[in-house]
């Protein structure tokens, strides 16, 4: 097949011999002319393309997805139906979301705008919205240079979770998960400038893999969406890459339709996370049963990164600052990985083997992870540091998870930095000093003496060594503070850092 | 309609994604696209360009360099010192050589890939230390002073001296920079550029092509922010896109991507300054001296002008007996830096500010209460370091009305209790004010035009001399129109900024716009009133003597009164059609009363000056160095506001961008010259949260400013300096990790880094040197 159709404000779009490295936003703007949505970085990180998709293919039940359209490859969104700024007024009439950011003088400049109002329009219709940290994890994506925020937040609140009885809604109600693949099970999009599958079978993804050797996974895309969009998006003086690298993705192979791919299971041995959950499910699933995941997902990206972003795209493209591994590391997870001929289960650490690589073998995949239940004694909790709290990259991130007998000692120690190596790793020498001793202080202030031993981190254009070192011990320390009355931390209503080492405070408003 | 809330003039429009900005244009026959090609080397001379490769790319038509301009190859705001395209010698990373000129964005993009250009590297000067050690200057150093400051430093009871250092700042407008030209019949041109100032771009594209300016028209919509940004460094591509117009008889257009914008325009200068003060035990200031050095980049730019500002903002709101404060500006092999908000204003202020907080903490005071003995006043303490008389100042007013309404001594009190019990997290508030002065430096830009054309059914067009980027000058234009003129805003059509509307007009900056153009606006619509008052009059039947007492409002004329006396606006309108009476007049205003002798120092460079002031409670995690504003407090004084949503927007928005400056937004460049802070995701500019949770802005009431139109007062830049207070509760906080009272080291901008840095030196835990560029 060349073509596949999707919808934009309910208008039904064919897609003919589109290249598949097409982005979204580049479509509407250049093919459709819809011109309201704007590209400001072209890298997932202003909001400015903001879009919004409706997902009813997810674990739990369909729902409104903002996302960057900028980093989104066209064919990924066939035969879903994609709103854009343009598509929700009524004729005069506008969306509760855009008047209330009219009447709050929520716009300036306006050319943030659309993008704001996506992501209000998806507000519009979550429940979950019950408190400050969560508006603004909802808006933490979409920058705005011009108001200073307080318009925008004060129309986000107005809206959030008011869900009108209007067409969206609808829509919403209405939505059932497609059958995957009722024709073709490789979901095949062929062009003369490349391809594009989304095979809804395990046996038509092997097929597939057998016989196109230069395919390239996408789970979800925001990282392969800024491969095409940062070479698309000019040369940056000084340095020179070369012209077409477009054409190094030749072939695509989306693993979103796979069976089970986004499944959520609990059961006594733990947990399993299909690798294709998007993030935002995660973060929800993990909220009360996992708090160390929901903690570090709340500051791992943007809302629209994380409605695109996948387990799987996170752990595979095995950056040394995935927020994720350190996470899996200390909770000492699993990866249960996939070829035509058999399934095998790595532990996490044997999963990343060096810089920007794991053990992925050829023609495996990473079908889900698994992660044990965290026992009653056990103490666990997720970091993240980054020169803005929300929407940026690690200086360090880390994750611990301590277990201590009856005479507080600790019998199991997993602390896990990312940001402090080539790879996420754990600090095997700060763990072996907490081993037998009691939890205490001077416990831990030895182990953190050792993280000294342990790394090696780098200057960089985001943080020094020294601050690196520092703040990894830090986070150690402050991890003792935080989890001796509450031994799984949740995030706090309002965090003036990452870590609240102090007990909660006497805050009377929001 | 003067005084009201009301939506930005183009609200519904953003909100539903109808609002066009250049790129989203409807893109006419034939159109071609270009992109710049840019040097990779700080310093360096070109020895050869080979473009044959370029050419060969399918769809590339062209690489133009400077051999192919037709005119001068110029493009400096002050008209020396900055050519468009390099002329055999490179001088910064960035820095324009050519445009390739393609069928698509894809090939260009391959057509810069293929171009080869070969550089002999020479020695850079990559940043302002290095450029003071080399005594790599432009022009002579720039001074103010008063009085014998060596002798007053000598005999002050205090003496502290110190250095401060404030990083750039990009711009960040969420548009980039973008033109689109369009070659129309006998060499005319038409430019829809995403700029601050149309007439300098007509101009630069005049001289370029070397026709006459009547020839050129320049458009703006409307940008997508600007900040200073698009001031004069939105010349640059609109001249490319003309000059390839001009060459290929096609309309061309350019937009820049996020990365190109950030590695090759300007920003806020970083700034290096020293002072030695000399302070009364009460902490009263007596002498000062402070010398400045800006980093300027490459070329001249606008950085005179910004050091000048500096030096007459070093003051802040305090009276300096005495003082020398002298600028310089460093050249640099770095992007030419450039307006931004302010405009060399805040890297003044922020020294002051941070003097009176280092005094405060030796003195083992409130900073607040430092800063209120040191105001201005009443004379002799009413008199500025250049020699005009402060009228009206109301600093201290505003500080007492602030410290009441935001709580601050309670809250002080309370949060050293807190600090007390918390041994981590740590609060801090602090209080800082600003006083700014408005006008133009350079004289002959404060002057503006209006041009008001009313149809015979009543509707009008607006044009005025300024832009619209998102301040709400458009706003405030329709409202004074509404006002004056007596009709509903819904009969106001706002026209495109465009060059044959209004000619000669100044950049829309120095938060200026409204009221420069504002007066004018209001001179035109009161010319036409004045000539439709008799038409009226006749239409109603009464006699001229009492058309003198008709009220124009809201499209309706009446004579109060008089029940029967009542007529429309667009009768009005037409029956002054048929009268053959003119429907369109012009508005032109220049600010009285300024002028400025630089050679001396003295003069009134000011119409007035503009006040506020913030409260800041911030918390700060003493194992991280994060930090979060828990609540500002904001009262500024807008005079009588125009559009007061308007207002209130002005002042978060710069408040917010302020703190960013000082806070989170850090530029880093390699050893090489190049920004490695390039995009979204390496340049934090402050997102939701890190606004402030709890943000309380008021204007100040009876505020009047006379001799400024309907008595407001400009706003866009003087509440950025209200981000400073951030800063001052950040060392309130950051000292109460040390158990003695001490001074606090907290170096700019106050990355989590830098807090976790200062908190280490509080705790008596001193972090080794910084290795960090």
């Amino acid at each position: 097949m060349n073509r596949f159709h999707f919808w934009v404000n309910d208008r039904l779009i064919e897609v003919e011999d589109e290249p598949p490295t097409t982005t979204l936003l580049h479509f509407l703007r250049e093919r459709l002319r819809l011109t309201g949505t704007k590209e400001g970085c072209a890298e997932g990180d202003c909001g400015a393309c903001t879009v919004v998709y409706l997902d009813a293919t997810g674990p739990l039940g369909p729902r409104f997805r903002a996302i960057n359209s900028c980093l989104v490859l066209l064919p990924m969104m066939r035969d879903r139906r994609v709103y854009t700024v343009e598509g929700l007024s009524s004729g005069d009439a506008l969306h509760p979301a855009q008047q209330a950011l009219l009447n709050h003088f929520g716009s300036q400049c306006g050319f943030c705008t659309p993008g704001v109002v996506m992501s209000m329009f998806e507000a519009t219709y979550r429940l979950d919205l019950d408190a400050d940290f969560k508006l603004e994890d909802q808006m933490c994506g979409n920058l705005c240079r011009c108001t200073g925020y307080r318009p925008i937040r004060e129309a986000v609140a107005e809206v959030a979770g008011t869900r009108p009885r209007d067409r969206f809604l609808e829509m919403l109600q209405q939505a059932k998960a497609d059958p995957p693949c009722s024709e073709d099970p490789l979901g095949s999009y062929e062009t003369s400038h490349g391809s594009f599958y989304a095979p809804c079978s395990f046996e038509a993804l092997f097929d597939l893999l057998s016989n196109e050797p230069r395919a390239s996974f996408v789970c979800g895309g925001t990282d392969v969406g800024l491969a095409v969009t940062m070479h698309a998006g000019g040369r940056p003086p000084g340095t020179s890459r070369e012209a077409g690298s477009e054409s190094s993705l030749p072939c695509l192979v989306s693993l979103e339709d796979l069976p089970g791919m986004k499944k959520l299971q609990k059961s006594e041995a733990g947990f399993v996370f299909g690798a294709s959950l998007p993030l935002t499910d995660l973060e929800e699933a993990t909220a009360t049963d996992l708090p160390p995941v929901s903690r570090m997902l709340r500051y791992f990206a943007a809302r629209q990164i994380k409605h695109r972003g996948t387990i799987g795209g996170n752990l595979c493209n095995a950056s040394p600052i995935g927020d994720l591994a350190p996470v899996l590391l200390a909770l000492g997870a699993t990866c249960i990985l996939r070829d035509r001929a058999r399934r095998r289960e790595v532990p996490i650490e044997d999963f990343f083997v060096d810089y920007r690589e794991t053990a992925l073998a050829e023609g495996e995949i990473l079908e889900a992870i698994r992660i044990p239940h965290i026992p009653g004694d056990g103490r666990a909790a997720s970091y993240k540091v980054s020169k803005r709290r929300e929407l940026d990259i690690s200086s360090v991130s880390a994750s611990f998870f301590v277990r201590t007998d009856a005479n507080e000692k600790v019998t199991e120690a997993r602390l896990a930095y990312g940001g402090m190596a080539a790879t996420p790793a754990r600090a095997k020498l700060a763990e072996a000093t907490l081993l037998g001793k009691r939890w205490s202080t001077s416990t831990v202030e030895a182990a953190a003496k050792a993280l000294d031993s342990d790394f090696e981190p780098i200057d960089d254009l985001r943080a020094s060594a020294w601050y690196r070192r520092t703040v990894a011990a830090n986070l150690l320390r402050g991890f003792f503070l935080e989890t001796r009355e509450e031994r799984l931390p949740r995030l706090s209503a309002r965090p003036s850092g990452t870590i609240e080492p102090e007990s909660p405070r006497t805050d009377v408003e929001g | 309609m003067i005084g009201k809330n009301l939506s930005h003039d183009s609200a519904t429009r953003h909100v539903t994604g109808q609002a066009r900005y250049i790129d989203d244009l409807p893109e006419p026959r034939d159109l071609l696209h270009a992109l710049p090609l840019a040097s990779a080397h700080a310093h360096a001379r070109i020895l050869h360009i080979d473009v044959d490769a370029a050419l060969d790319v399918p769809g590339v038509l062209a690489v133009l360099t400077e051999a192919d301009i037709p005119g001068e190859n110029a493009c400096s705001p002050v008209g020396w010192g900055e050519p468009l395209f390099a002329e055999g010698v490179v001088h910064c990373v960035g820095q324009y050589i050519g445009v390739v000129i393609g069928e698509s964005v894809a090939a260009c993009r391959a057509g810069l890939s293929a171009v080869r250009v070969e550089y002999e590297p020479l020695p850079a000067i990559l940043d302002v230390h290095a450029a003071i050690e080399k005594e790599s200057y432009f022009g002579e150093p720039a001074v103010l002073s008063r009085g014998d400051v060596d002798a007053e430093l000598e005999r002050a009871p205090l003496r502290f001296s110190g250095e401060v250092d404030t990083g750039g700042q990009d711009h960040f407008y969420l548009e980039t920079q973008a033109a689109l030209a369009v070659p129309g019949e006998n060499g005319t041109m038409h430019v829809f550029s995403s700029t601050q100032h149309p007439s300098e771009v007509q101009e630069k594209i005049a001289d370029i092509l070397n026709v006459g300016r009547h020839l050129i028209v320049v458009t703006c919509p409307r940008m997508g922010g600007a900040f200073g940004g698009k001031e004069s460094q939105a010349a640059q591509p609109a001249a490319m896109v003309a000059l390839a117009a001009s060459q290929t008889g096609r309309p061309v257009k350019i937009r820049y991507d996020r990365k190109t914008d950030m590695c090759q325009t300007g920003k806020r200068h970083p700034y290096h300054s020293k002072f030695e003060a000399g302070a009364d035990k009460d902490g009263r200031l007596l002498a000062l001296k402070v010398e400045s050095f800006a980093d300027t980049g490459w070329s001249p730019d606008l950085s005179r002008a910004i050091i000048s500002r500096t030096l007459f903002h070093l003051d802040n709101a305090y009276f300096i007996p005495a003082l020398r404060f002298t600028g310089r500006i460093a050249r640099t092999n770095n992007v030419s830096h450039t307006a931004f908000r302010g405009f060399g204003g805040p890297q003044g202020v922020i020294v002051i500010e941070e003097i009176l907080s280092r005094l405060a903490e030796l003195l083992r005071v409130d900073p607040a209460a430092v800063r209120r003995l040191n105001y201005y006043g009443d004379a002799p303490r009413g008199m500025s370091p250049f020699g005009q008389r402060l009228k009206d100042v109301r600093a201290t007013r505003i500080h007492d009305s602030l410290i009441d309404s935001s709580g601050y001594r309670g809250r002080r009190e309370e949060i050293e209790r807190f600090n007390r019990e918390s041994s981590w997290t740590k609060r801090g508030i602090g209080f800082s004010p600003v006083k700014f002065g408005i006008s133009f430096t350079k004289k002959e830009y404060n002057q503006a035009g209006a041009y008001i054309l009313v149809y015979a059914d009543g509707t009008v067009q607006l044009n005025h001399g300024g832009t619209e980027m998102g301040q709400g000058l458009h706003t405030k234009m329709l409202a004074i129109a509404a006002h004056t003129l007596g009709v509903p805003l819904d009969r106001i059509r706002m026209m495109d900024t465009a060059t044959d509307k209004v000619p000669n007009t100044s950049a829309t900056a120095a938060s200026s716009g409204s009221d420069l153009n504002g007066e004018a606006v209001r001179r035109a619509c009161e010319k036409l009133r004045e000539r439709l008052r008799p038409v009226a009059a006749w239409l109603l039947g009464i006699v001229p003597d009492e058309g003198d007492g008709l009220v124009f409002e809201d499209g309706e004329i009446w004579l109060p009164g008089n029940p029967a006396a009542r007529t429309t606006f667009q009768e009005v309108a037409k029956a002054a059609y048929d009268a053959r009476v003119q429907l369109s007049a012009t508005g032109y205003y220049r600010t009285p009363g300024i002028h400025f002798d630089p050679s001396a120092g003295v003069g009134n460079p000011f119409h007035y000056f503009a006040y506020g002031a913030a409260v800041t409670e911030i918390e700060v995690n003493g194992l991280t160095g994060e930090y979060r504003i828990r609540r500002a407090d904001i009262l500024h004084d807008v005079g009588d506001s125009l559009v007061p949503s308007i207002d209130k927007g002005q002042v978060e928005g710069a408040y917010v961008q302020g703190v960013g400056w000082l806070t989170m937004e850090e530029l880093v460049w390699d050893e090489m010259g190049r920004l490695l802070t390039h995009g979204a995701s390496t340049y934090n500019v402050p997102a939701i949260g890190d606004a402030p949770v709890d943000f309380r802005v008021s204007l100040l009431p009876d505020a009047g400013q006379e001799g400024v139109v309907y008595k407001s007062k400009a706003v866009g830049e003087p509440p950025f300096m209200l981000g400073i207070s951030a800063i001052v509760a950040l060392r309130h906080a950051i000292g109460a990790f040390s158990s003695t009272p001490s001074q606090v080291e907290l170096r700019l901008p106050a990355t989590p880094e830098a807090v976790l840095r200062a908190v280490d030196m509080a705790r008596g835990n001193p972090a080794p040197a910084a290795t960090k560029a």
